[in-house]
């Protein structure tokens, strides 16, 4: 069933070898670099989905901290004993649905990437039906109701103060598993017809259609299926911070994700990776921006929020000179084949 | 009949630009539709494939309404179409345009493609070989990997018309397949017309405005003038139809 | 509720739809004209307000002075914006163009948050509008009758540019066809550039008046703002600068109403522009004013 070819055995030599490297990581780095490690996983298992809408499908779309704000409520709520929930819900009394929400982290990771799907569907049905342009402000807007929502509905998410002490159920295998998975995952779609008629959707939406294409279809799967992996990388976020509030899934989350994409090449999965690297790490090692600044001898003072200046600029410099990204649309294996594909 | 145009009208705000038109095309006919430019001659494609929806009328596909469909399932009922502009999925090779042509024939889910399960590598290697074939039949295979839009003109034209006849149409509709050729070329692209109709069993619509292969290759021509059709039947009757001659002021003593 | 709390909640509502038009405007322009959702313009509106904040507190500007500094700031920062990001994409794909616009919104966002500081900001406005008169039971501040009343005024004015002048009519032009304008002979890059200059001038505006009414400021305000504004302009018709009044009016008369009647649930009055869009979306694509920008694509 599965073709033994020497690509093949090459892929799953990768995959043993990142095993590899996390075996090692989890048993010898220190906690700092371990926190980091999951988080660049975490970010690879978002940008990677988040990818599929925007830069395979071609349709933009701010969705992320949304979606992703749906998984983490989901996995937190679903994890949290019955004990605890009585415990942690100050503002009212927890709701029954709510109480007899009990999963191990399988079911509850799922359940997060169910729950963000079904809603992705309700959203993208009015907006694909009729202007795909307004994508972006509806999911925008959408990410301002989820925490509108969160902050009202104070029996099923207790309201402002939020969730913690969420059990921590996961370690680097977890995230760099699911990490592996779901790249595994995308690139299967992208190398099917699905993909095909995604990107073609991406390349000329009206040519698309004039071929066959049910183009409302396919954008509402891709849609779909990002806020499927939005929701189960939201359920990991949960459990990696153990806590989580209704402030805490801001637009920044989005806009990280964009760079990160936009970085790494809007519609490829190796970029997503190479630029999950490149962003999660930047962000720590640049956070002595917010800090209080000296140069050459010049203190600066303290300017937090400096940080985010860089990066924006960095979008906006990316976009004028370097639309392509690292990648452009071309996976790794693409860089290896014979015949000039450019 | 293949194809029936019936009454069709089309109005954009104040403007018609398509005036109670009708025409009907057989079996395997090669059937050219010309006129001045602005006759509405590309509207009455649009409306065909179901890209413009007629302010009224009919049209028949095998005998089948098709009006008012929408336009990718007009394509799954087996009418395909080129562009006056080549359009090609510029991100995707040759062989990946063609591909998305018969994509309609893979039958396996999106499940099963994320997890590669058994039907999705029997169809994809099914489709890959079929493409291949067409590839092979328009002499377009050495480029299989090429990004489409690297080819030259020519070649791009071939491939656009084998992503067209990899959905398997009935009736294939070219919108101006020889602008921008030569004579020698124009002579290529109608064998290449007439191979394609007799090995895929056809109906060929096109619309043109070089006559000389107009000549060639259609056994019969409707001729539109804003909106309205002015004469329909052999093209050796049109060139003296005195409508004709008025509408054109002289180009058919060129053919 | 009596018939003058209702009044003064319509007077309310009219004035803060007011707020949301003048910045709909901006809006509904730069989309009948680029096609592109300006996600940057709820900050721009911002920067308006911080702005006159900076004129009044810090440089002594009197509340006229003000709201003029305020107007400077923001077109300088829309015009510059078009010629920095938009404009060399004018060609380009256009989620790059998309992608752009929310990294100038960031950036925006954060450059007044590195200048001003990360503290909400306390607007002072003139002693003029602290009074309050009644009328009846219902009470009323100055502001509540100035806003509606500059905005129509301003309103009427752009209308008259709009159809009265060649600059009116180039810009009317630009939004159904730009090729053909660009054929023309018309510098296309221009009247882009006025209609920036029109609409931050009027989001300005809109910012110097939100300040006063909601007078604490913080670097984000306009991200939410600019959202219903948004809301506001495909409500009445996206590319109609009517529409886009019209929307606002609409908009800020439902949640002050929805809060009115509905004061446990206020923390829902944010989500009304956006069920208003989805509503349009599903029932009526081009809005109250029925604008059509779907032109043959074959």
């Amino acid at each position: 069933m599965f073709p033994l070819s020497r690509i093949n055995l090459l892929k799953l030599l990768l995959i043993l070898s990142i095993f590899g490297f996390l075996f090692i990581a989890q048993n010898n780095f220190n906690d700092y670099t371990i926190r980091i490690l999951n988080n660049i996983a975490i970010f690879i298992v978002l940008a990677a989905s988040y990818n599929l809408i925007n830069g395979v499908t071609g349709q933009f779309s701010l969705e992320p901290n949304g979606f992703v704000a749906i998984g983490a409520y989901v996995t937190a709520l679903a994890l949290l004993s019955e004990d605890m929930k009585w415990e942690l819900f100050q503002l009212e009394d927890p709701h029954p649905y709510i109480l007899a929400l009990n999963l191990d982290l399988i079911p509850a990771l799922l359940l997060s990437g169910i729950a963000a799907t079904v809603v992705a569907v309700f959203l993208a049905t009015p907006v694909f039906r009729v202007r795909g342009d307004y994508l972006a402000i509806v999911t925008l807007g959408f990410g301002f109701i989820i925490k509108v929502i969160a902050i009202n509905t104070p029996e099923f998410t207790n309201g402002s103060i939020g969730l913690n002490e969420i059990p921590s159920v996961i370690n680097l295998y977890w995230t760099g598993g699911i990490a592996i998975l779901t790249v595994i995952f995308m690139l299967n779609i992208i190398y099917s017809k699905y993909g095909r008629a995604m990107k073609a959707v991406r390349d000329d939406e009206d040519a698309a259609s004039a071929i066959g294409i049910n183009t409302f279809k396919i954008k509402t799967l891709a849609f779909g299926t990002s806020a499927f992996f939005e929701g189960v990388g939201g359920g990991l976020l949960a459990i990696l911070l153990s806590t989580i509030s209704p402030d805490l899934f801001t637009f920044f989350l989005t806009f990280q994700l964009l760079i990160i994409i936009v970085l790494g090449g809007l519609g490829s999965m190796t970029g997503a990776i190479i630029g999950s690297v490149i962003v999660i790490g930047g962000m720590e090692w640049l956070r002595f921006l917010d800090a209080p600044l000296s140069l050459f001898g010049f203190d600066f003072g303290s300017h937090p929020g400096l940080r985010m200046v860089v990066f924006s600029v960095l979008l906006i410099i990316i976009m004028l000179f370097a639309r392509e990204g690292i990648m452009g649309k071309k996976e790794l294996s693409d860089i290896f084949k014979k015949k000039g594909s450019k | 009949m293949t194809l029936e145009v019936k009454n069709i009208t089309k109005n954009f705000g104040g403007v018609v630009a398509i005036n109670d038109t009708s025409f009907s095309i057989e079996e395997k006919q090669i059937y050219g539709l010309i006129g001045p430019n602005g006759a509405g001659k590309t509207t009455l494609f649009n409306i065909i494939t179901g890209n413009y929806k007629p302010s009224s009328g009919d049209v028949f596909l095998d005998g089948v309404k098709i009006t008012k469909k929408k336009n990718y399932k007009i394509v799954q009922a087996g009418i395909a179409r080129t562009f006056q502009n080549i359009r090609l999925f510029s991100s995707m090779s040759v062989e990946e345009n063609i591909l998305i042509g018969f994509d309609n024939t893979a039958k396996y889910s999106y499940l099963e493609s994320m997890f590669r399960l058994p039907r999705f590598y029997s169809n994809e290697k099914n489709i890959k070989q079929k493409a291949y074939e067409i590839m092979e039949f328009l002499d377009i295979a050495q480029f299989k990997d090429e990004l489409a839009t690297s080819l030259s003109y020519g070649s791009q034209r071939k491939v656009e018309i084998a992503r067209a006849l990899a959905t398997q149409p009935k009736l294939l509709l070219l919108d101006e397949p020889a602008a921008g050729m030569n004579p020698n070329e124009t002579h290529e692209l109608a064998n290449l017309l007439f191979k394609i109709r007799d090995h895929y069993n056809l109906t060929i619509l096109l619309i043109e405005h070089d006559m000389k292969f107009v000549n060639h290759i259609c056994e019969k021509v409707m001729v539109l003038d804003y909106g309205k059709t002015i004469f329909e039947g052999d093209i050796k009757d049109a060139i003296n139809d005195e409508e004709v001659i008025k509408a054109y002021l002289g180009d058919f003593k060129h053919a | 509720m009596d018939i003058s709390t209702f009044i003064q909640q319509l007077i309310n509502g009219v004035s803060l739809g007011s707020m949301y038009g003048l910045i709909a405007i901006g809006y509904t322009m730069v989309y009948g004209v680029l096609r592109l959702i300006n996600f940057a313009h709820g900050d721009i509106m911002m920067v308006g307000a911080f702005a006159a904040f900076f004129g009044m507190s810090i440089l002594g500007l009197n509340i006229y002075t003000g709201v003029l500094f305020a107007i400077l700031i923001s077109v300088i920062v829309g015009v510059l914006t078009d010629k920095v990001a938009y404009k060399p994409l004018r060609h380009a794909p256009r989620i790059s163009l998309l992608i752009t616009a929310i990294g100038i919104s960031f950036f925006l966002e954060n450059i007044v948050n590195v200048l001003f500081g990360g503290t909400p900001k306390s607007f002072h406005a003139p002693e003029f509008f602290d009074q309050t008169f009644t009328i009846g039971d219902a009470i009323f501040t100055p502001l509540v009758f100035i806003v509606p009343f500059v905005t129509i005024i301003l309103l009427l004015l752009l209308l008259a540019l709009l159809y009265k002048t060649k600059y009116g009519i180039a810009i009317r032009a630009l939004a159904f066809d730009i090729k053909t304008v660009a054929l023309m002979g018309i510098d296309v890059n221009r009247i882009i550039m006025y209609v920036f200059v029109i609409g931050s001038s009027l989001a300005a505006v809109g910012g110097v008046f939100w300040a006063i009414s909601y007078p604490i400021l913080t670097p984000y305000m306009g991200i939410m703002i600019g959202l219903k504004a948004f809301a506001a302009a495909v409500l009445g018709g996206i590319g109609s600068v009517y529409g886009a009044f019209l929307g606002g009016i609409i908009l800020g008369f439902t949640e002050v109403i929805f809060v009115a009647f509905f004061p446990e649930h206020g923390g829902y009055k944010d989500a009304i522009a956006f069920i208003f869009l989805i509503f349009v979306l599903l029932f009526r694509p081009t809005g109250i004013m029925g604008i059509n920008f779907e032109k043959a694509r074959f």
